[in-house]
């Protein structure tokens, strides 16, 4: 049983729930902290085509930043610097770590175009690249305490920093460091991923 | 007529107590002062939608119904990822406004989350800060009034003003669209606060903090002698979503689609 199963079981039943539970908390679990980022009545749209919440994810370390694809500068360099951050967790933690990446232009960033991204930037199972309506991702993006702003080019101006979600959703760590491995933020991975959930 | 139609909507869908007076605004082509095309140094006007803004900003009375109507916004129990620990924090209780307050000045020391869910609640949206400032280009009698001095200087004058406790009551007079207290009451929430990052050139040339932002690296102030627009923009960069402080409100926006007042 791999933890990636898992998390995907926790994943649908927490959806299920969620269904018939407008109220806050999602889930039954222990109540969620005031300043997780889970709080967020949020859904989303994986590169499968999948729908989930994003408090879906709570129950382990999640790395999450906001893209958009036909960024050509910054955008590739966040794929290669959460691979060799990953690459760079004892190998006992990499593989129940995840990866969340949100897109902040839902307007060219459809389910095929998002799939088509994975394949590019080599993304494995541990990857959710997300598309949501735009009103969301101005939210998600306000809770994560990241900046963009759309010009009349159709391109993004943003911040380039990686946030590190503890289990409970709460900001561990950031990192704005690109291109190569930021040790602080990797030690802070291992911390989050060894406290229970 | 159409008026008691538009009420009779907001009734229906449980909004605020009493229905809040939109405004239209045509669209337009405006040049803001932050530049919206791709090169950062030059201006290039826009087109900026019809939409609705409302006349005035939230009052404390209005904000004081919602809270009430949606305890989940009462101070006490708002998350922390939602609200600071300002969050009205001015107010005697949850549901008391402050001492001494008129119900009709505007609601102040509100989150962004706080702000964008009040406007939910009247089925209408934070406005952005371009409609925010093509609004707030309008004097009395003029949509764009920005290149006199004479208005700029009444403009600024209010930000010289040394802030007072007690806020007075909405309802400054009407600028050529109909809206009101743009300028000279409190700072206002934009959906889009968190698009309004800045850098001067003069720091990000050769800077190694260029890469926290993707693109052409951050914004660049094209009218760099509106000083309260620039004010304005400053503050809002400066803040996080959860940040409440004693000199910011909101109004909310809608689509002006059906709705002809």
């Amino acid at each position: 049983m791999t933890t990636t199963s898992l998390t995907r079981r926790r994943f649908a039943s927490t959806l299920g729930a969620l269904a018939c539970m407008p109220a806050l908390a999602a889930g039954g679990a222990a109540a969620l902290p005031g300043d997780s980022v889970y709080q967020l009545r949020a859904t989303l749209t994986d590169h499968h085509g999948r729908a989930f919440e994003l408090a879906s994810l709570r129950g382990a370390p999640v790395l999450v930043t906001m893209f958009y694809t036909s960024c050509e500068m910054v955008c590739p360099m966040l794929f290669e610097t959460i691979r060799f951050t990953l690459d760079a967790l004892p190998v006992a933690q990499r593989s129940g770590a995840r990866v969340l990446m949100v897109s902040f232009d839902p307007a060219r960033d459809t389910v095929p175009v998002l799939a088509q991204t994975a394949r590019t930037r080599g993304c494995d199972e541990r990857w959710t690249l997300a598309r949501c309506d735009e009103r969301t991702a101005r939210e998600i993006a306000a809770a994560l305490g990241l900046q963009y702003r759309r010009l009349d080019s159709g391109e993004f101006n943003h911040s380039s920093t990686i946030e590190l979600l503890d289990a409970d959703g709460r900001i561990a760590a950031r990192t704005g460091r690109l291109g190569s491995v930021d040790p602080a933020f990797v030690k802070a991975i291992g911390q989050a991923g060894a406290k229970p959930a | 007529m159409k008026k008691a139609v538009l009420t009779i909507a907001l009734a229906a869908c449980a909004a605020a107590a009493a229905a809040a007076d939109y405004v239209a605004l045509p669209g337009g082509r405006f040049e803001s002062v932050l530049p919206q095309g791709a090169v950062p140094a030059r201006s290039t006007p826009v087109d900026v939608p019809a939409f609705a803004l409302r006349a005035t900003p939230v009052t404390l009375g209005e904000y004081l119904a919602f809270v009430q109507q949606h305890p989940l916004w009462q101070r006490e129990r708002t998350p922390a990822l939602f609200a600071d620990r300002r969050y009205l924090i001015d107010w005697s209780a949850p549901t008391r406004l402050p001492a001494g307050a008129s119900p009709a000045s505007p609601v102040v020391n509100v989150s962004w989350f706080a702000a964008r869910a009040f406007c939910e609640s009247e089925d209408a949206r934070l406005p952005t800060w371009l409609e925010w400032e093509y609004a707030a280009a309008a004097d009395e009698s003029r949509r764009d009034a920005r290149s006199d001095p004479a208005w700029r200087r009444r403009v600024l004058a209010w930000y010289e003003r040394p802030a007072s406790a007690l806020l007075p009551a909405v309802g400054g007079p009407p600028n050529a669209y109909g809206v009101r207290d743009l300028h000279g009451l409190v700072w206002e929430w934009v959906d889009d606060f968190n698009a309004l990052f800045i850098a001067g050139d003069s720091r990000t040339q050769g800077d190694p903090d260029l890469l926290k932002f993707c693109g052409s690296g951050a914004i660049n102030i094209i009218d760099r002698d509106s000083y309260a627009v620039l004010m304005r923009i400053a503050l809002l960069s400066s803040l996080n979503a959860a940040d409440s402080t004693g000199t910011l409100g909101f109004r909310c926006a809608r689509p002006v689609q059906g709705f002809h007042p």
